[in-house]
């Protein structure tokens, strides 16, 4: 069953126990959404584990996952619950004959014809749940404002049955790339967590927890390679994820350094533009080359 | 305390950030939840619960320093407490506590780089230099104590210079100091200050203003596709495909009970972008570039322009180069504008855009315009570009000067105007959003 966090420290150790390393702000935020019982809305880049958090979350307070993946034109049948038109019919043509319309009328409409979809799942789930909401900015406004009964009553209204209440409160993340501004409504209903590429330690941290067997040496250098890719104006800077992969290629591919021999192989791991590469080759390339970088370490 | 909050929450919606009754009650329950002696958990607590952008949440970064500090002070002012000075400052060695400062902020905590703040005061003071202004203050202290930032490449064997970051935060020591002193002299505290335009802005590189037209120009794109399907309502206009309708009813016994629609493909955008790059606007043609930089990063069907006195088209230099300072340096040398006399000619331009692209110019294009509309006064040709802008579905003009002189002097921007869908002044990215918001509150013209 699931536990709540007691202590914004527990909140820390636990996220981290599951292999989630969250900062300050995000062990808060983690602990007032189990407290206040309030959605998070999760702003930040693309990469910087937005995501990652909520799974966390769902590991470290053993809640199952639900998932509503948005996309453009994602509508209430795809979203909340829809009824089962097939089934229906059967039911109709079945007994046809023998019941009249009104308990016909009464049966199909009935939870048996309901199919759920993820947000009538979470609030109808009997154990507790993590109800993750990702990307809310590809969607709409009309379906933001769909969900803000969700969001601050967890419950659904559906006309036929009446109004479906949730048996626990499930722990809503929504996560936003701030690709569109989101309306005040939704966001007054949400606490606030911006996340952003974290620093060179933190960053470290993560890497040597998802690519153990990785020398330290080499592990600090790929970091700050990748900062100072980041740095650079490309068209997709890389992503934590992007940074563990490569760290897990150089160890498959026994790299004892990262030199500008190396980056140029595998540099398609973190940049994944073909403009972005170039300019990546030239820039950072060039330093690794004279060997500016990782003079403090070896010295 | 809970009236020090209101006051905060009051202080927040003077600089902007829009806090609501239902965010203030968050913010109680959630002090409720977390340990009132943590500053830390303190303020993001509250930053979870107020701020609801990563804007917001820096103000309030700001202001929280600021409210707290002062509301410190005043409760001093009040109980008429005032702090023991540093004694023996007389006995300080300068070169000492220069190189303590200097280790204090490579790897000292907050509290003993305070401390030291202090006893700089104290040492400074003692030289008699005070000026009064506190901003000169901490300028000389450092230059005294010979602190440097490093630079971004700097030697690591030099001695004398630490971490920016760090130095920054020693500075805000000193200021806050010397602050506290002040205001101990006085007795009262200074009136609070609206933030600055430079307080507010987040922390930056100088890649950012070229990001954020990049950010703009992704949501003008959108804007472009999904142009005025609102205002249609989604399924009015929808064709049922019926053969796809059939083959799905098959599912519920021949009944036709899901309407399959023809997928509606959004109308692709092409663009026609003319960029004045004469000498009337050279402050705004960064700027202008990077739009067009931005865009062409966008939209694939762009054809752009540069134009002076003759037009040219750079198409071709956007679409091999990436880096903008080569882009700008080339279209500066080699772009072949005809720039014999350095004067713009508006209306000899649309004679030769008008020649170029008459074929190509149809209902489905946008034609966008960024210039002053200074024609020096030369002949405007008004209806010929009248004839550009009934050829094409849009025709939009961006102008980069203020509202106020368009039509004094040489411009000829009423000539214009009634041609276009939309005129609007912008030369920054905030007014480049205005444009993107006015653009998509048009209805389509090929569309109704």
């Amino acid at each position: 069953m699931s536990r709540e966090f007691e202590t914004i420290e527990e909140a820390r150790s636990r996220l981290g126990e599951v292999g989630y390393l969250a900062d300050e702000p995000a062990a808060l935020v983690s602990f007032l959404a189990g407290r206040l019982g309030k959605p998070v809305l999760v702003e930040g880049p693309a990469g910087v584990g937005k995501t990652e958090l909520a799974k966390a979350l769902s590991r470290a307070g053993e809640r199952d996952l639900i998932r509503l993946q948005c996309y453009e034109g994602l509508d209430e049948a795809k979203a909340l619950y829809e009824w089962n038109y097939r089934k229906q019919l059967l039911r109709i043509q079945t007994e046809a004959h023998e019941a009249g319309w009104d308990q016909v009328r009464d049966d199909i409409f009935s939870e048996e014809f309901l199919l759920s979809r993820p947000l009538l799942t979470a609030i109808s789930e009997e154990r507790p749940v993590v109800l993750l909401i990702d990307e809310i900015d590809k969607t709409d406004q009309e379906f933001e404002a769909m969900l803000l009964e969700v969001l601050s009553e967890f419950q659904i209204s559906i006309p036929e049955l009446g109004v479906v209440e949730a048996r626990t409160r499930p722990l809503v993340v929504l996560t936003s790339n701030n690709s569109r501004e989101l309306t005040e409504a939704l966001k007054r209903r949400c606490l606030y967590l911006w996340l952003d590429y974290p620093s060179v330690e933190r960053e470290l941290e993560i890497v040597r927890l998802h690519a153990p067997e990785l020398d330290e040496r080499i592990a600090r250098k790929l970091v700050e390679v990748i900062h100072m890719v980041r740095a650079l104006d490309l068209k997709k800077p890389p992503s934590i994820a992007e940074s563990i992969d490569w760290a897990r290629a150089l160890l498959l591919l026994g790299a004892d350094d990262v030199d500008r021999a190396v980056l140029e192989r595998t540099m398609s791991i973190i940049v994944k533009h073909r403009t972005d590469l170039d300019l990546v080759a030239e820039r950072v390339g060039v330093k690794l080359g004279d060997g500016v970088l990782g003079q403090a370490q070896t010295s | 305390m809970a009236p020090r909050l209101l006051e905060f929450a009051d202080e927040l919606r003077r600089e902007g950030v829009a806090v609501g009754t239902s965010e203030l009650l968050d913010a109680f329950e959630a002090l409720d939840a977390v340990s009132w002696s943590s500053r830390e958990d303190f303020r993001e607590a509250m930053g979870a619960t107020l701020a609801k952008s990563q804007e917001d949440r820096h103000v309030l970064d700001v202001l929280f320093e600021r409210f707290f500090f002062r509301a410190v002070e005043r409760e001093a002012i009040a109980q008429e407490l005032t702090e023991e000075r540093f004694q023996g400052a007389e006995d300080l060695d300068l070169d000492a506590l220069r190189e303590r400062i200097r280790e204090a902020i490579r790897a000292g905590t907050d509290g003993e780089m305070r401390d030291l703040a202090r006893l700089a005061i104290a040492a400074f003071g003692r030289q008699g230099e005070g000026s009064g202004v506190i901003g000169v203050d901490v300028q000389r202290i450092r230059r005294t104590l010979g602190l440097r930032g490093e630079r971004q490449q700097a030697e690591p064997g030099d001695p004398d210079s630490v971490p920016r970051e760090r130095l920054n935060e020693f500075e805000r020591h000193v200021r806050r100091e010397l602050e506290r002193q002040m205001i101990e002299r006085t007795q009262a505290l200074p009136p609070a200050k609206p933030l600055r335009e430079l307080d507010r802005a987040l922390p930056t590189n100088p890649a950012q203003d070229l990001s954020q037209v990049h950010r703009v120009v992704a949501q003008l794109k959108k804007r472009l596709a999904s142009h005025g399907r609102e205002h249609r309502g989604r399924h009015r206009s929808w064709q049922v495909d019926v053969r796809r309708t059939m083959r799905a009813s098959l599912q519920t016994g021949g009944v036709p009970l899901e309407l399959k629609y023809r997928p509606r493909r959004p109308r692709r955008p092409e663009l026609y972008v003319l960029c004045d790059v004469s000498t009337s606007v050279t402050s705004a043609s960064v700027f202008f570039l990077s739009v067009l930089h931005a865009l062409h990063d966008q939209f694939r069907k762009l054809r752009s322009f540069v134009f002076v006195e003759r037009i040219s088209e750079v198409t071709d230099v956007f679409e091999r180069e990436r880096s903008f300072e080569t882009v700008s340096r080339r279209i500066a040398t080699d772009a072949g504008v005809a720039d014999v006399s350095g004067y713009t000619d508006y209306g000899r331009v649309w004679l030769e855009f008008l020649e170029k692209v008459m074929d190509d110019l149809d209902p489905r294009s946008t034609v966008i315009v960024l210039g002053d509309a200074r024609t020096n006064g030369r002949e405007p040709h008004a209806p010929v570009f009248g004839h550009v802008a009934e050829r094409a579905g849009h025709t939009f003009w961006i102008n980069p000067e203020p509202r106020l002189y368009w039509n004094y002097g040489d411009s000829v921007m009423s000539s214009y105007e009634p041609y276009c869908d939309g005129v609007f002044e912008c030369w920054t990215t905030k007014q480049l959003e205005a444009f993107v918001n006015a653009i998509a509150e048009l209805r389509p013209a090929g569309g109704r």
